[in-house]
């Protein structure tokens, strides 16, 4: 056995986009064991929502994250009209797919550049995102924003596309199949990526199903879920289209099941665009009340599935909002799949299930190995307490007090 | 103008730091580096190290964890060094700044020499920040 020695990757690091901090221990190149430490990106989001009025939550849950910035929105205002039993017109159920798909591809495309990026293909990442730009301006038009669409709303959608928009979207989209069909004929020719990601990280069913990762994760090991197919909602049931699945589990077959799911998306979109001129109407039902209950709410995010769960008490606010992003269930195959691998595989095998920390840092943490204590849950609850205090201060309000001991 | 203001009119080196941020305004300073905005023509790069820093882009709020990390890496920057906070959480807190685990406003322990306010901030609100920044050390 050599000698062991620890990597740190991060917190701010050349590599990542986001604060997080992982340990890398290794003997000599290989990998032999790795520690995740988060907590730099925890904002306090579900706390935060109990404060803000239903619609308000959607503009909140859509700052999670800023590239599944419509998927958390979906869930959410699902679990909305799933506690209220509100009924959605048809058109806002097209419209959401649609943006939920353009999403989708624009996240894909965000992946393969960055996945080029960690490979030390700079080009490849030029290359995708300055056609991932396009979508962006697709964006732009519809929504009015590049990144942050508030589109969504309990209910229906916020905006409805319009009729003159549509040619534009359609031309921007067909000029888009040729340079996906070249991305694919590029991965699936290039004889360096194959010898950088064949059999690289691998995750076998069995880990899938123990870990419980979700998403293309999932989904390139052979383990075949999608919860827009398993629980249909937007528009999902009412379109033709197939889940994309791969069998070997190595990031390969990851960018291979996302480079399938662009073009799956594109299939989406031109029938949601086509299904649009033929379901005219109100894109809001405009709901006034959500009575006492509970309420849960799935979207398939380009990352696997998000979950949403609203606790309503009948006022406009939720007495409770839990959510679960996908990356907190496949951050922790990244332990599975780096061990053995070597320091050069580490970064592509830690960026191949597309972690999303800002999505992921919804609890509190606890560091095993040293004991290290990050934030628990009932810190969490007496540092909400402090605030509150602290604002009753400022405001000079009395009222009562959550007798934490008693819990 | 003393020599190092001078020098940090030039080619500028860029270290991008996300506090607690939603990636938005971390995935648009990207965007402003490939090839529709590409800022590398002006010469501006990203390094990955802080040492190596002529500016430093600020994104997201900072909670009570990477607060304390910020400061550190403020220090380790070779000084004179620019701030610059990029999108409405960076410039004040946006909409997490009644969570209980926000640090407080930014300036309040780091001098910060530029807003560029947007959730997010285009690509062109960036270069166009970075525009009159020079402008401004040229004129000082």
């Amino acid at each position: 056995m050599g000698k062991r020695t620890i990597i740190p990757i991060g917190p701010y690091h050349a590599l990542q986009e986001e604060p997080e901090f992982f340990k890398l221990y290794v003997e000599g190149e290989t990998v032999v064991g790795l520690d995740i430490e988060l907590g730099y990106n925890h904002r306090g989001i579900e706390k935060l929502s109990e404060s803000k009025t239903y619609e308000q939550t959607v503009f909140l849950v859509e700052r999670i994250c800023g590239i599944c910035s419509t998927s958390h929105p979906i869930a959410c205002v699902q679990a909305v009209e799933d506690a209220g039993g509100v009924e959605v017109p048809e058109r806002a159920l097209y419209i959401r797919s649609l943006i939920g798909e353009l999403e989708r591809v624009h996240s894909h495309m965000l992946w393969l550049g960055l996945a080029g990026h960690f490979l030390g293909f700079n080009t490849v990442w030029m290359w995708v995102w300055r056609y991932r730009e396009e979508l962006l301006n697709i964006m732009e038009l519809v929504t009015g924003n590049r990144n942050h669409y508030a589109m969504m709303k309990p209910g229906g959608v916020r905006r409805d596309i319009k009729d003159e928009d549509i040619p534009t979207i359609r031309k921007t989209l067909d000029g888009l199949h040729g340079p996906l069909e070249l991305f694919r004929d590029a991965v699936s020719d290039d004889p360096i990526i194959h010898a950088r990601l064949k059999g690289v990280g691998v995750l076998t069913p069995e880990q899938i199903v123990d870990y419980g990762a979700l998403g293309p994760t999932a989904r390139a090991s052979g383990v075949d879920i999608d919860v827009r197919r398993d629980h249909p909602h937007a528009a999902y049931g009412l379109v033709d289209w197939n889940v994309v699945t791969a069998t070997h589990g190595d990031v390969f077959d990851k960018a291979v099941v996302r480079i399938g799911e662009m073009f799956e998306s594109m299939k989406i979109i031109e029938q949601c665009l086509a299904k649009l001129k033929s379901s005219p109407g109100p894109v809001d039902s405009n709901p006034k009340e959500i009575p006492p209950g509970e309420g849960i709410g799935h979207y398939e995010a380009p990352r696997g599935e998000v979950f949403h769960y609203i606790r309503s008490d009948g006022s406009n606010r939720p007495a409770r909002h839990k959510v679960r992003a996908p990356s907190f269930m496949n951050v922790l195959t990244d332990r599975e799949a780096v061990l053995g691998a070597t320091v050069a595989d580490a970064t592509i095998i830690l960026a191949a299930v597309d972690p999303c920390y800002c999505c992921t840092e919804r609890m509190a943490a606890r560091d095993v190995a040293t004991g290290e204590r990050v934030l628990t849950s009932r810190e969490l609850i007496r540092l909400s307490q402090a605030k509150t205090e602290q604002l009753k201060k400022e405001l000079g309000a009395e009222g009562p007090r959550l007798n934490l001991e008693a819990m | 103008m003393s020599f190092a203001v001078q020098a940090l009119t030039r080619s500028l080196n860029v270290f991008h730091l996300a506090g607690s941020a939603c990636n938005n305004c971390d995935i648009e300073i990207l965007d402003a580096l490939t090839p529709r905005y590409d800022l590398e023509r002006f010469g501006i790069v990203l390094v990955g190290s802080i040492r190596h820093a002529d500016v430093l882009l600020l994104s997201g709020v900072f909670n009570k964890k990477s607060a304390i990390r910020l400061q550190h890496l403020y220090e380790q920057a070779p000084k004179p060094v620019v701030v610059v906070a990029i999108g409405a959480c960076a410039c004040a807190g946006c909409m997490f700044r009644e969570s209980y685990n926000w640090y407080g406003k930014i300036s309040d322990y780091i001098p910060i020499d530029a807003y560029v306010p947007g959730c997010p901030p285009k690509p062109e609100a960036m270069i166009a920040a970075v525009a009159k920044l020079i402008a401004k050390l040229r004129g000082s």
